[in-house]
């Protein structure tokens, strides 16, 4: 991209100023050479949303931003309901409170890779992936409601975990507010034999050594240390959240003009959050986080199934459980005061430094945690919120890699057998229904993701604590 | 008049995928489109045709309707687990009625890529292409 649309700030931080229809600037945390690397798509994207009704401060893009759906994906941005802000249905996107969890092991590179093949091979029949699956669990009409207002707090009290997981999960595992009501039969029958599936695409659950610790300080905090094996899982609401999202975005992209709202381009379809389809879609969307939730939890216990039978020693408590794609009511400090703010997080995580209350205890001298997933044959990070980034993008981060290559283009660069061999000859085994979907996840088709942590790093949205890496991939 | 030739292709988005069909009539082209949305998660030559479904979906436009026709695919192979390889789609203004054939998803011989999420409005277009139609949007997967 051309850096010549930007006024430079510091290092990693890129301005846009206000101009033509855009209420406030928009800013892209980022070095300079992903700013380069980044789709002028990111810069359109985040100049329309600059330009939607009530937005506050700015409207922010993560170093791993990407071309996405109205907002970019790595998009932050947050409107005030005073101001007639809106919420906005591509905002949050279709994999509603898509997030990633990590689980401690207590176990060591050793302990994995005597039982490499067999657990793999165990967790992979474990754990439903891909097209065409299905769960176990089938929830009647009254407990889907249930799920939809409990999240995994429901999932706990129905036996799958425990109760020291919730305090370790955002929103302490259940998103309030949630209405079940508001959410279509469509998009229930979507999700009927969906729960505890791991779905497809860049989803996985992998087995993970750190590698590395950055900050001895906070890793202890978490539990980390260098040679520790834990486990990640990628995933999000399923087939509901992606029907609320579908169903939501029609509403939107109808209603806008009755709002008064023009929008450049029908992608970035919203209502105002005072405004029946506005409260009905934050209903609905918070039943979708608690769909999520709950579906993480229950993978979660699948895992602990299998690493009961196949290594008893294990404990596997959560360290922590963030979502990527949502809208969340939050206070914020602007101009000296502070504000009831609805913060959107397109593809980008909440990180909430050091005293924030909503940190869990263990936790909170060191700021939350927050999990950045990369590719399977890469690694993955772990950092922690920081003080600034509250100032910074109302304490948020990047959430992964981001894709470099089309899937397109990584199906014509490579051939899924070739990958899992390539990765196996590293010692890194990969387990996948379907080779296509790994020639399209190749490693290689995506950002390197520690230029973008370094970049989250650097620029004080969050701290780098510890990098894992797979040895074990269980994708969708 | 050269007949135009019903067809389809994917095209790039960063992270996902455009999908993009050409036809003689709008409706051919709206069945192009959903014959490359099969492509997108496996090869549709591969899927029989067993089963017939029929659908019906509404929107204020041709767009909007090209979206939901994609999406309404979406739902029926998410929840009946079914891939499709054939399409017939009437079109009466803002209305629409289609059908699809396939068959139920089998993982060892379809090797399904991804699934799709749903149909955004990303580079959504529906418009006259030389002497035939063009209809096209981006889908998330």
């Amino acid at each position: 991209m051309d850096l010549s649309l930007f006024e430079k700030r510091s290092d990693y931080e890129w301005e846009i100023p206000r101009q033509g229809a855009m209420r406030v600037p928009a800013v892209i945390y980022a070095s300079e050479s992903l700013v380069r690397d980044m789709d002028r798509k990111v810069v359109e994207q985040a100049v329309n949303v600059a330009a939607l009704p009530g937005i506050v401060k700015a409207s922010y893009a993560m170093p791993d931003a990407h071309w996405g759906y109205g907002f970019p994906i790595g998009g932050v941005a947050a409107f005030d309901p005073e101001e007639g802000g809106v919420v906005s249905a591509g905002g949050v996107g279709f994999d509603i409170s898509c997030g990633v969890r990590c689980l401690h092991t207590g176990l060591h590179r050793d302990d994995i890779m005597k039982v490499q093949q067999p657990l793999a091979h165990e967790l992979s029949r474990a754990i439903p992936a891909g097209i065409g699956s299905t769960g176990e669990i089938r929830l009647g009409d009254k407990e889907m409601d249930a799920m939809l207002a409990g999240g995994a707090a429901w999932a706990v009290q129905r036996g799958w975990g425990e109760a020291a997981d919730l305090e370790r999960i955002e929103e302490h595992g259940q998103m309030k507010h949630a209405k079940p009501g508001n959410v279509s039969a469509q998009a229930k029958r979507r999700q009927r034999d969906e729960m505890g599936t791991l779905g497809s695409g860049n989803h996985y659950l992998e087995i993970q050594e750190v590698t590395e610790v950055f900050d001895a300080r906070i890793a202890a905090a978490y539990g980390l240390a260098r040679g520790d094996i834990v486990l990640m899982i990628h995933c999000g609401s399923r087939g509901l959240g992606h029907q609320i999202g579908t169903e939501y975005l029609k509403r939107m992209a109808v209603t806008a003009a009755q709002h008064g709202i023009h929008l450049p381009d029908r992608e970035l379809a919203c209502a105002p959050i005072n405004s029946d389809v506005g409260q009905e879609y934050l209903g609905a969307m918070r039943a979708a986080i608690n769909c999520a939730l709950a579906n993480r939890q229950i993978l979660t216990h699948l895992v602990r199934e299998v690493f009961r039978r196949m290594l008893p020693q294990a404990r596997l408590p959560l360290l922590y459980d963030v979502s990527h794609n949502t809208c969340k009511v939050e206070e914020h400090r602007v101009d000296g005061g502070t504000r009831k703010l609805y913060v959107h997080r397109k593809g980008a995580t909440r990180a909430f430094g050091p005293g924030h209350p909503d940190v869990p205890a263990a936790f909170r001298d060191a700021g939350q945690p927050v999990l950045i997933g990369g590719s399977m044959g890469t690694g993955s990070y772990v950092l922690a919120g920081t003080k600034q980034s509250e100032a910074l993008a109302f304490s948020s981060a990047c959430h992964g890699a981001g894709r470099a290559m089309s899937r397109h283009q990584a199906l014509k660069t490579w051939q899924g057998r070739k990958v899992v061999d390539d990765l196996a000859a590293r010692g890194i085994l990969v387990k996948s229904p379907s080779m296509r979907g790994v020639a399209e996840e190749a490693p290689e088709a995506y950002k390197d993701v520690s230029a973008v942590v370094d970049a989250a790093h650097a620029a004080g949205l969050a701290r780098k604590v510890a990098r894992v890496e797979p040895l074990v991939c269980i994708k969708g | 008049m050269t007949q135009v030739k019903a067809r389809w292709e994917h095209y790039e988005h960063g992270a996902d995928i455009g999908v993009r069909g050409f036809g003689a009539s709008k409706a051919e082209a709206f069945e192009q489109a959903a014959l490359a949305l099969t492509a997108v998660i496996t090869d549709p030559a591969a899927v029989r045709p067993l089963e017939r479904i029929a659908l019906a979906c509404e929107a204020p436009d041709d767009e909007l309707l090209l979206a939901e026709w994609l999406n309404a695919l979406v739902y029926e192979m998410a929840t009946r687990r079914m891939l499709f390889s054939r399409f017939a789609v009437r079109l009466e203004g803002t209305r629409l009625a289609g059908e699809a054939w396939g068959e139920t998803v089998d993982a060892a011989r379809h090797h399904p890529a991804v699934e799709v999420k749903g149909a955004t409005y990303t580079t959504l277009r529906v418009a006259p292409e030389g002497e035939g139609w063009l209809a096209q949007t981006v889908v998330d997967v």
